[in-house]
């Protein structure tokens, strides 16, 4: 174990690299599946389109995907940018899926209600149905983040920091603790994102909270009514 | 707030045509309810009012005012809308549900929070839940919500879309009581739209029974259509022929209606000459129904008292 604290100081950085590869494809496949999903839920024949798309794109190998992006965008094999076009897409591939889900799930109800209380097209959506999705966009983000932060690893293999460079350079050394201190770094990296995601999805959305608590409160409410139900 | 139907016809894109040369005359500050079975477009008609349908032909006024020509949002605005299972925004508490358009229309959320706590007390509902999420709440309180939500800018005018039709029958029956208190503190412009005639005849100064692609069978207040059925459907549909209504009218001659209740004991007679019948002649009839007759307690009665 001393190697590790040894080498503290250069693995902390490896996971902020990480990290940093990391958080934009999160985010950009987030906000950019939005429009996206919301249009596929609308409509079934971009839903299709765009899901079968998706699919396809999600079984590119990584590897194929990140020596095939310099050459489409023209820019350098060892930017970090090719890493984060490559994640994004994959990102893409599961959240398009899951944004399109979650505005499905927005019952019609409330949306016809909205829309008779005299909420205009962009309100009802950023205030009703964009926070109604907001579970079903949860669990998708939540999938997204643990999928990218392993993923992130294959930049490793055409140079490009990250947790990943513990495996490589674990394997080509022969040196297991460095890649079991990799393997278990990611784990716990994936571990921490999911817990601040789901954590700002409960403040975020504390209706989801009190649903569970619905049957018990409605009964304790209920009965000092029930003298007036009597007639 | 009188509203106007001149001829008005929807087809839907699909082809299906729901109303058809519909015109009716809803006067102001009374409960206008439109009755009938599925597919009548009763709901299409009151969809109308506020332009979540726009009519094929045929013009809506409100107090005059062609709607065709009223931006939609700034009109839903300005009219309360009821609906089934209350259509309460999930995400957000009690309070703020019914804070929801005034807000929208630019009233500082303190000021709107703080009329919504008193709308809760009009509609009989503990401020104690005010901090609720709907889900929290049983059927009869969000439908409660529901309501102080519908009148939360004050509208003139007042649309509820079979509003008690997912609650059971005990918490229908008080939600229908509130309703009629309301309307005699606030006198709205109430369209009402029900599949249920009980609940027409309890609640409507005016019942309009729809048939299918929104034909007129009958309009008139209660006793109106009770003592007078106008053909076989309507007659039908009341209840009439089956005995099923717990107050009717049997017609004793040309002039003169005898209304009988549920178990066939004359309840009063009514003078209607040429068949058309006032509220004035029932209400003395009733008043002074003879010794014979068993005092007339339903809901048909309360319908003529609202």
């Amino acid at each position: 174990m001393d190697w590790v604290w040894t080498h503290a100081g250069a693995i902390w950085a490896l996971v902020l690299e990480h990290i940093g590869l990391c958080v934009p494809p999160i985010v950009l496949g987030f906000v950019i599946s939005i429009p996206i999903g919301w249009w596929a839920s609308r409509n079934a024949a971009v839903r299709s389109v765009l899901l079968t798309v998706g699919n396809i794109l999600y079984t590119i190998p990584g590897l194929a995907l990140v020596v095939l992006i310099p050459v489409i965008l023209g820019v350098p094999l060892l930017n970090p940018v090719n890493i984060v076009v490559a994640l994004t897409i994959y990102a893409l591939a599961i959240m398009v899926r899951s944004a399109a889900d979650a505005f499905a799930s927005v019952p019609e109800g409330v949306q016809q209600s909205a829309t008779a209380q005299g909420f205009s097209g962009a309100q009802r959506f950023l205030t009703v149905e964009l926070p109604l999705a907001g579970p079903v966009l949860l669990a998708g983000i939540r999938v997204v983040s643990v999928s990218t932060i392993s993923l992130a690893t294959v930049g490793s293999l055409v140079g490009i920091s990250s947790l990943g460079d513990l495996f490589t350079d674990g394997f080509q050394r022969n040196f297991l603790l460095e890649a079991v201190v990799g393997f278990v770094l990611v784990l716990v990296l994936a571990a921490v994102f999911d817990v601040l995601l789901s954590t700002a999805g409960r403040l975020l959305m504390p209706w989801t909270r009190g649903a569970r608590l619905s049957s018990r409160a409605a009964r304790t409410v209920a009965m000092p009514l029930a003298p007036a139900v009597r007639r | 707030m009188s509203i106007e139907f001149r001829s008005v016809s929807k087809t839907f894109d699909d082809g299906t045509t729901a109303v058809e040369d519909f015109s009716l005359t809803i006067p102001s500050h009374e409960t206008t309810v439109l009755v009938g079975s599925s597919g009548c477009g009763k709901t299409t008609l009151l969809r109308m009012i506020n332009r979540m349908v726009d009519p094929t032909s045929g013009s809506i006024l409100i107090d005059g005012q062609d709607i065709a020509g009223v931006p939609p949002v700034g009109l839903r605005r300005s009219i309360g809308y009821v609906m089934q299972n209350s259509g309460l925004l999930p995400h957000r508490t009690v309070v703020d549900n019914v804070a929801t358009v005034p807000m929208l229309t630019g009233v500082p959320k303190r000021k709107a929070r703080t009329d919504a706590l008193e709308l809760l007390d009009r509609v009989g509902l503990d401020r104690g839940l005010a901090n609720r999420y709907p889900a929290q709440l049983s059927g009869g309180q969000q439908q409660r919500v529901g309501v102080a939500r519908g009148l939360a800018v004050d509208p003139n005018v007042l649309l509820m879309d079979e509003p008690f039709g997912a609650v059971d029958p005990i918490v229908r029956d008080e939600l229908q009581r509130e309703l009629l208190r309301l309307q005699r503190e606030l006198g709205k412009t109430v369209v009402f739209v029900t599949h249920d005639i009980d609940e027409a005849f309890l609640l409507g100064n005016q019942v309009v029974i729809l048939q299918r692609g929104g034909r007129i069978a009958q309009a008139g207040t209660p006793k109106e259509i009770l003592a007078n059925p106008a053909d076989e459907f309507v007659a039908d549909f009341i209840g009439a022929k089956r005995g099923k209504r717990a107050l009717h009218a049997e017609r004793v001659d040309g002039d003169r209606v005898l209304l009988v209740d549920a178990a066939g004991y004359a309840a009063g007679i009514v003078e209607a000459p040429g068949g058309r019948i006032s509220v004035d002649d029932l209400a003395l009839a009733e008043a002074g129904a003879g010794p014979k007759s068993r005092s007339v307690s339903n809901k048909t009665d309360q319908a003529g008292d609202a």
